[in-house]
């Protein structure tokens, strides 16, 4: 961290590295006071007492609640990414196609499913495929949650997808027509699996997205996680520390998501670098930050 | 057709509340979490340790925490721990936690789009800079701080379009917004779930579809040549 | 109009039955639909204590008590009893799509729900209360709340009541009762409001012991029903099963043991009640 300086600050002379070093102390004395603050506030009102955390070294609540809440939250996750790619990539390279209806409707449907919020998507599926009787009631809440999941993070996917193609030099598709590739073996054999390739990274951000949405879940009473801490926390009235049981699973988990995406995009930087180089082709690397930017996020 | 009409009749009033509930919630939290995004993000790539850690910890603590937790968490800390109550209006004061909750929550993903803009200037500029004999503050205004605001107005405007989604979320922090209102509506018309749903989710479109043209107008306007 | 949202509905179908066919791809879920072998399935709430609790494999509550009770009336004995999930909103999709066979889930009697179920009993007729810390007197019922904070869940009925009833009223609404009852303690609200019984589940549950009350001063009435497919040939077992529960001294023996520690008494004038003639 200390080797890499930012654009903004120069390298610190010794009176510049002596202001750092008195700021540096002051700013940590402020992040303890403001610890102190917060802890002493949860203490004084009782939420560090031992017995509203005890029951979490027992066994059977996780047993009973909390594992089983976590195997949902990663069950409903998984189909989701799954059919999210599937979604992502037929949209994704419809918004490509060469047919104009095509086209058309492709963008429709991934610019209206970017922009509904998601938890509007999974009440709305939860009451009404319930309702219709379109699915057993008792599975409504699981269908609403991975169909919610799906349409949001598909489109976003598909905007992945869609970006990652066109950044990509128009030589890619011109060298692939001129071979004789027609406009979809181009895509299918050239162009995607380089894109893949510089959106792997922004792909996977967008799994931690999913897994932290399907928290939104327990709104529509799917019993994952943040639903089974509920539980939890009502059955022994410490809802408060259930919760922060709960957020620490997703952080531990989303974290090494990430972490993984971090590693992931400088290996592949890295490999990009020494492929452009070994080739002299330059084409290898899609601009990442054009790449990552486009759809991201929440 | 007149089904849908009556509907309107029915909750047409309530909804457009609801709405503008959603907008307020958006606007707040929205200028509210720029401030403390980019406070965050000048701590991430200051050179003061403490500071940068500050930064650090918090983006990877919100940023992977459910938003419904982080609401939750809002009103059980601040309004059952620190009983926070700025306001004499009782309920104005959730509404105020919900914002502080938004605000707390999307000010990691502003202070990341900040910082990836600040990433995209290239060091040379810096070093410009300083060899033309431009101090600190001139040198950030005047020639890095604009080109990294181009390089930030993408992602900023995908964290804003976020944004005003997730005020849908904050029914857990008993404001009156349009997603509590669909569950009610939905459960007592289920004739009308789709229009329903339809209707909402338009609401939605209109406002966020502009906000997405805008910003990818600007970017490519703003556009660095490299 | 109808083309379009029938065509609507169809994508809806197919997308839904792709996510079912992983779904069962995947091992997981608790089964498919209808009772088979000589089980009855009945829904109660999982997340409600001293109602219907999910404790883990076990589940406990005033309604689970009378749901065996019944039911093993009904020639069911505890090992031919499935417990399922049914919370409010899917209580009457449940009873349509016979994924239960019976619901006992507090859930009252109206004539609106009327139209899609059929209701046996009641089994016990709640009233709409307040809890407050012990140690307060201060609030003695609904005229005085002035210038109180209260709590409930939101979207509930007992919310839009309470709105209704106390104008100008402060409430605040929460996801769920735990929270409100956290707020409670710490002194952030002075009062809690839904039905009696539930708030004394609430109340009874282990760690809540002896912080809280129940005023007992009920202002609206609430007949909990067992919810039945429309047309079932069962209300009137039931009812007979429930006046033999009550008779027996179990129905009082149920009670007391889920709300136990909170000083709670039922309603006498309504309890126990006598169930409703079958339609």
């Amino acid at each position: 961290m200390s080797a890499q300086q930012s654009v903004l600050f120069d390298a610190p002379g010794p009176k510049t590295k002596r202001t750092i070093l008195i700021i540096n102390v002051i700013g940590a004395a402020v992040l303890l006071f403001v610890l102190y603050l917060l802890f002493k506030g949860l203490g004084d009102a009782g939420e560090l007492k031992p017995e509203k955390w005890n029951v979490f070294a027992q066994g059977s609540i996780w047993s009973d609640y909390l594992l089983p809440g976590l195997m949902n939250t990663l069950k409903a996750a998984a189909i989701s990414i799954v059919l999210a790619l599937v979604f992502g990539f037929v949209f994704g390279l419809g918004r490509l196609s060469h047919m104009t209806w095509v086209r058309v409707i492709s963008s429709i449907v991934v610019e209206f499913f970017r922009a509904v919020p998601v938890l509007i998507m999974m009440i709305f599926f939860w009451l009404f495929l319930g309702g219709a009787q379109l699915v057993p009631p008792d599975q409504s809440p699981f269908v609403a949650v991975v169909l919610g999941l799906t349409f949001y993070n598909g489109s976003v996917i598909a905007e992945l997808v869609r970006s990652g193609v066109e950044g990509l030099p128009k030589g890619q598709r011109e060298a692939g027509i001129a071979i004789g590739l027609t406009r979809g073996q181009s895509l299918r054999s050239i162009e995607v699996p380089q894109a893949l390739t510089a959106m792997l990274p922004a792909l996977i951000g967008q799994f931690v997205i999913i897994l932290k949405d399907s928290a939104l879940g327990s709104i529509v009473t799917y019993n994952e996680l943040l639903y089974s801490a509920n539980l939890v926390g009502t059955g022994n009235g410490n809802v408060f520390q259930a919760l922060v049981v709960a957020a620490a699973i997703f952080i531990v988990i989303n974290y090494a998501l990430s972490a993984l995406a971090k590693w992931l995009s400088r290996y592949l930087a890295s490999r990009g670098e020494a492929g452009a180089a070994g080739h002299n082709d330059g084409g290898a690397e899609a601009p990442p930050a054009q790449v990552m930017g486009a759809p991201q996020t929440l | 057709m007149s089904g849908y009409l009556s509907l309107w009749e029915q909750y047409g009033g309530q909804m457009l509340a609801a709405f503008w509930g959603n907008i307020q919630l958006a606007f707040y939290a929205a200028v509210a979490s720029l401030i403390l995004g980019l406070i965050l993000a000048l701590m991430r790539i200051s050179p003061v340790p403490s500071f940068r850690w500050v930064g650090t910890a918090y983006v990877n603590i919100i940023r992977n925490t459910p938003l419904t937790i982080i609401i939750t968490f809002g009103v059980a800390v601040l309004y059952g721990v620190f009983t926070w109550q700025l306001s004499s209006d009782f309920n104005l004061n959730f509404f105020q936690i919900a914002i502080f909750g938004l605000a707390i929550y999307h000010a990691a993903f502003f202070c990341e789009a900040i910082r990836a803009g600040v990433n995209t200037v290239p060091q040379g500029q810096a070093e410009a800079a300083r060899a033309i004999g431009l101090g600190f503050f001139p040198a950030a205004q005047n020639i890095i701080l604009p080109q990294a605001l181009r390089g930030a107005i993408t992602p900023i405007g995908n964290t804003l379009i976020s944004l005003i989604k997730n005020t849908t979320v904050v029914a857990a922090g008993s404001v009156a917004e349009v997603s509590g209102l669909m569950k009610t509506m939905i459960e007592f018309r289920p004739d009308q779930g789709i229009l329903i749903f339809l209707t909402i989710a338009m609401f939605f479109v209109i406002v966020v579809v502009p906000v997405g043209l805008l910003t990818t107008y600007l970017s490519k306007k703003l556009a660095v040549a490299r | 109009m109808a083309l379009f949202s029938k065509r609507k509905t169809m994508a809806l179908a197919g997308a839904a039955a792709a996510v079912a066919l992983s779904l069962t791809a995947c091992g997981g879920g608790g089964g498919g639909s209808g009772s088979g072998e000589g089980k009855i399935r009945i829904g109660i709430k999982f997340d409600q204590p001293g109602l219907g609790f999910q404790d883990g494999s076990n589940y406990t509550g005033f309604d689970v008590d009378v749901a065996k009770y019944v039911a093993n009336e009904l020639g069911y004995p505890a090992d031919k009893v499935e417990f399922v999930s049914s919370p409010s909103a899917n209580r009457e999709n449940m009873l349509a799509n016979k994924q239960v066979d019976m619901i006992f889930a507090t859930y009252s009697i109206t004539d609106a729900r009327k139209e899609r179920v059929s209701f046996a009993g009641p089994y016990f007729v709640a009233g709409q209360d307040l809890l407050v810390r012990k140690d307060d007197s201060s609030i003695t019922g609904k005229d005085s709340l002035s210038g109180k904070k209260l709590c409930s869940v939101t979207g509930s009925t007992s919310a839009e009541k309470v709105k209704k009833d106390v104008p100008g009223v402060q409430l605040v609404e929460q996801s769920g009762y735990a929270n409100c009852l956290g707020l409670l303690e710490k002194g952030g609200i002075d009062a809690v409001t839904t039905d009696d019984i539930i708030l004394a589940g609430l109340a009874a549950a282990k760690a809540n012991h002896g912080k809280f009350k129940v005023v007992g001063a009920p202002f609206s009435t609430e007949k909990y029903g067992v919810g039945l497919p429309k047309g079932s040939d069962k209300c009137e077992s039931i009812n007979k099963a429930i006046t033999k529960m009550i008779d027996s001294g179990e129905w009082k023996k149920a009670l007391e043991a889920n709300t136990q520690g909170t000083g709670y008494t039922p309603n006498a004038e309504t309890n126990p009640p006598k169930p409703d003639a079958c339609s």
